[in-house]
């Protein structure tokens, strides 16, 4: 990969995804993009730019997923869902006991496992909740990954990470050597795919925001961009979760810290703090939702 | 330190899982048999298992009933780790005390994400 390949592939990356990449990832590129240019019959990194540069826009949308998609895994860093249940849930039930309904949005939710870990969570509360019309909406840029969390299925390590045995036995089946999740949590999550660069207030507002370990592949202006949007699909007693590595904190005002409650914030009602540049994409056009589950 | 009994009998099995376990801080304990691992546990009560199911002379599901009978055996947690990944076999163990379920093959994610779940490892707050 020349210098001139690798500044090409950040700036196209930046300006499709938002992803930021700092001067020294390639590695990060050749692990990526070779079993991707091996596919799509070329040598190396090189001669997929080239083909790239031809105008093959499914090519580009490939290298943006590939860059793009990250291992997630099911009830991951497992307090933000401790958090879920003892903070944020307990809040709502009495929040919203006169309309009883909920809607939450997994705003990276890759290839599912963070929407259906909330779905179980809502599950094992099902008393409490009965009555209740509760809405998880996924989104993600790729489409790929979307289509697995759609059909629900995992392989058996995918499975074993994170997930109590209890609730494999109670919430999957298990189809050879793999185990899909039973249709009626696979019934409670709505797939759309969504570019965060993109206008998202066609998606509505919402009680709960999961927006974890997506932000930090961005630069500070596309976060205090995003995070601002954010609080204008939030509920003014709505809550967001972030990743452990993450903080509004110096980024902007619109978000306070939940005390003692790590990576929870609620919307503070402050004004906007403006990010010095437009995000990546320049104005925002609206992005057609894919409907379905 | 917390001790961990590996019940496998499969000499590789045992020494993958020591490498793990020892990576985790467990001291680690072996035993190639039901039998065998009943022994260590009247010796001194390990706070956790890591049970293969399929074990000549005593297999892991009889070991398990024989533990929890024992005085202090409801103490320790009992992580199945076997070949046997069908899902009666996994509500048989559950049933029968296990505290956790790994089907093989396994890693050291798998191993650490069981334990955690169990309570032998802390999550990072």
């Amino acid at each position: 990969m020349t210098p001139p390949d690798y500044e090409y592939l950040r700036k196209l990356l930046k300006d499709h995804s938002g992803l930021d990449l700092s001067v020294d990832k390639q590695y990060l590129i050749e692990s990526r993009l070779l079993p991707l240019a091996r596919k799509a019959g070329v040598a190396g990194i090189t001669e997929l730019v080239q083909k790239m540069k031809g105008g093959s826009s499914s090519l580009i949308t490939q290298v943006v997923e590939a860059m793009t998609t990250n291992e997630t895994f099911f009830f991951r860093d497992k307090v933000p869902f401790d958090h879920f249940r003892d903070s944020i849930m307990a809040e709502m039930l009495q929040a919203r006991a006169g309309r009883k309904s909920l809607r939450i949005w997994c705003a990276a939710g890759s290839t599912g496992q963070e929407p259906y870990s909330l779905a179980m969570c809502l599950k094992e509360m099902s008393g409490a909740m009965s009555g209740w019309r509760i809405e998880i909406i996924a989104t993600d840029l790729s489409q790929e990954v979307l289509e697995k969390s759609k059909a629900g299925i995992y392989s058996q390590f995918e499975v074993q990470r994170g997930l109590p045995i209890q609730l494999l036995v109670k919430y999957f089946k298990q189809t050879g050597e793999f185990w899909q999740i039973n249709a009626d949590l696979r019934a409670m999550v709505q797939h759309r795919q969504l570019n965060l660069l993109h206008d998202f207030s066609q998606l509505g507002v919402f009680d709960v925001i999961f927006c974890r370990n997506v932000l930090i592949y961005f630069d500070q202006d596309t976060k205090i961009n995003i995070f601002n949007r954010l609080a204008k699909q939030m509920e003014p007693d709505g809550f967001l979760v972030l990743g452990a590595a993450e903080t509004v904190v110096g980024l902007t005002d619109v978000f306070k810290p939940f005390p003692d409650r790590r990576g929870l914030y609620r919307p503070s009602g402050a004004r906007p703090t403006p990010a010095k540049a437009p995000a990546a994409g320049g104005a925002l056009p609206k992005v057609a939702a894919v409907a379905g589950h | 330190m917390q001790t961990c009994l590996v019940v496998d009998d499969s000499s590789m099995i045992r020494k993958i899982a020591r490498r793990i376990l020892e990576g985790l801080n467990f001291q680690v304990i072996e035993a190639e048999d039901g039998v065998d691992a009943l022994v260590h546990c009247k010796r001194a009560m390990p706070e956790a298992v890591l049970l293969d199911w399929n074990m000549p002379v005593m297999d892991g599901y009889h070991f398990l009933s024989h533990l929890r009978r024992m005085p202090g055996g409801d103490q320790p947690k009992v992580v199945f780790c076997t070949t046997e990944n069908g899902i009666e076999h996994i509500a048989r163990a559950l049933d029968g005390g296990a505290n956790e379920y790994i089907m093989k093959p396994f890693d050291k994610d798998i191993v650490l994400a069981k334990f955690q779940e169990v309570g032998l490892i802390e999550v990072p707050a």
